[in-house]
């Protein structure tokens, strides 16, 4: 039982490939948030109409749906822009990994925007007026004094993201990636034993999850020791 | 690629509806279900006692820290090898309904839903102001009095706007019944992939259904909270962008 048909060690890869999944999104998700929060925020009604419509997108269409869209979709569009490039006819394939990073930067990025959006909005004004005052650019306004306070207005949302993020790399799954979901479909099935590896995978998910969980508290409260407490 | 929309839409749209009257079907069906059971989940919950507190503690904490797919292929491949493996079932009149994906997603749905919303629930009920409660106490109300005019009412107006991104999001979850063979509208869009091998159309009737199924849904659930909402009087001017709020 303990060592799951001798198939241990793929629950085991299996998991760090899931956690290599969540750490190869989380800066494009953070980039991507953070682009998109500025777009919605800019004083250029363009920039603001297509941040927005980002969103509204992204909100309503299924992670699953984007996930299949990009995998199946995403290689034909490279292969034509391959084939209008080089003019023959060539075979791209994009590796399942990389399309899924790709569908779930693209919608965790979606909602990170908004964490970030909310996040500037509570610096308060006074500070972005002083710094203006002394004659700061936008640019250094941003990096010396948005940024550092962003961080913490923004973890607690990141936190709620990052979990959120480690269920749905589960879905990458469907499209062949050998994760976690992936590695207990192969062992239920050849095995035949699906309670027994769904039970495990679902263990490590929780594992995974706790682990985020209780290292996002922790920086929460590191990122508050400065702050004067009511 | 417009010819090819079209093609897609005049041919398979009969698959396309019926994935959207599925999608709904499981919607309402788990929103319904879910919420019904989230109520006493989130009581017990707020209990000061620790071991009847216990129980759907542990309920939310699992179901809300694993995916939805692995609870899914757990209830269907899991628990459903272990009811294939009682002797006779298979010629019992109920086997029919017990291989059945469709009970085996709707329960899935239900539970997970129950999950998340009797956290919302939570918040919403330990947020009742102290003095709301005192006063019912004051005018001798029982406990079940209490919940039923002060505390449901209040948790109603509170956690509408999460219980709306809750509906949304069991919306979003309604299309991994696809990965069990179900044809709900992602199902519908797969089956069409496979035929055309046009996965740009199909993904994108699909993906365009889901966002007015979800405008329809953030707009009527609007509505609605403004209808919670009628006993406040509206403070705030109406219009003007949200300032930055000092820290």
């Amino acid at each position: 039982m303990l060592d799951l048909y001798g198939r241990g060690w793929q629950m085991l890869e299996g998991g760090l490939v899931t956690v290599q999944l969540c750490l190869t999104v989380l800066p494009f998700m953070i980039v991507i948030g953070l682009l998109g929060a500025s777009a919605k925020l800019s004083r250029y009604r363009t920039l603001r109409v297509i941040g927005e419509s980002y969103t509204v997108l992204i909100r309503g269409i299924p992670e699953l749906l984007v996930i299949l869209l990009i995998y199946f979709g995403g290689t034909i569009a490279v292969q034509s822009l391959a084939e209008l490039i080089s003019g023959e006819e060539t075979r791209v394939d994009i590796p399942a990994f990389w399309s899924g990073v790709a569908a779930l930067a693209l919608v965790q990025g979606a909602f990170a925007s908004e964490v970030f959006r909310a996040a500037m909005q509570s610096i308060p004004i006074g500070q972005i007026e002083a710094a203006t005052a002394c004659g700061m650019t936008p640019m250094q306004i941003f990096m010396r004094i948005k940024l550092p306070q962003l961080w913490r207005f923004a973890l607690p949302g990141l936190n709620n993201l990052f979990q959120v993020l480690i269920k749905d790399t589960a879905l990458i799954s469907v499209v062949g990636v050998e994760e976690i979901m992936r590695k207990a479909a192969i062992g239920a099935g050849t095995e035949k034993a699906p309670f027994t590896f769904y039970l495990v995978a679902m263990l490590m998910f929780l594992s995974f999850t706790t682990v985020s969980l209780l290292v996002f508290n922790y920086l929460e409260k590191r990122a508050a020791r400065g702050v004067a407490r009511a | 690629m417009f010819e090819d929309l079209l093609y897609v839409l005049g041919k398979y749209d009969t698959w396309l509806w019926r994935g959207f009257l599925l999608t709904i079907e499981l919607l309402v069906i788990s929103v319904t279900l879910g919420t019904l059971l989230a109520i006493p989940l989130a009581v017990a919950r707020v209990s000061k006692k620790v071991w009847i507190q216990a129980l759907p503690f542990a309920f939310i904490y699992v179901f809300r820290g694993t995916p939805l797919i692995g609870q899914l292929f757990m209830m269907y491949y899991g628990v459903g090898q272990l009811i294939a493996n009682i002797d006779g079932i298979q010629d019992h009149w109920t086997w029919t309904y017990l291989r059945d994906p469709y009970w085996y997603c709707l329960l899935t749905f239900v539970l997970n839903t129950a999950a998340y919303v009797a956290e919302i629930m939570r918040g919403g009920i330990q947020n009742v102001q102290n003095g709301e409660l005192e006063a019912a106490r004051a005018c001798g109300m029982s406990p079940s009095t209490t919940y039923r005019r002060i505390i449901f009412p209040r948790m109603w107006q509170m956690i509408w706007p999460a219980y709306t991104n809750d509906v949304i999001f069991t919306l979003k979850a309604t299309s991994l019944a696809s990965t069990v063979t179900m044809m709900e509208l992602t199902g519908a869009a797969r089956k069409i992939v496979a035929r055309t091998a046009l996965p740009y159309e199909a993904f994108i009737s699909a993906g365009v259904i889901y966002l007015i199924i979800v405008y329809t849904l953030t707009f009527g659930f609007k509505g609605i909270e403004r209808y919670l909402r009628r006993s406040e009087k509206r403070k705030e001017p109406k219009s003007g962008k949200p300032k930055a709020a000092s820290a």
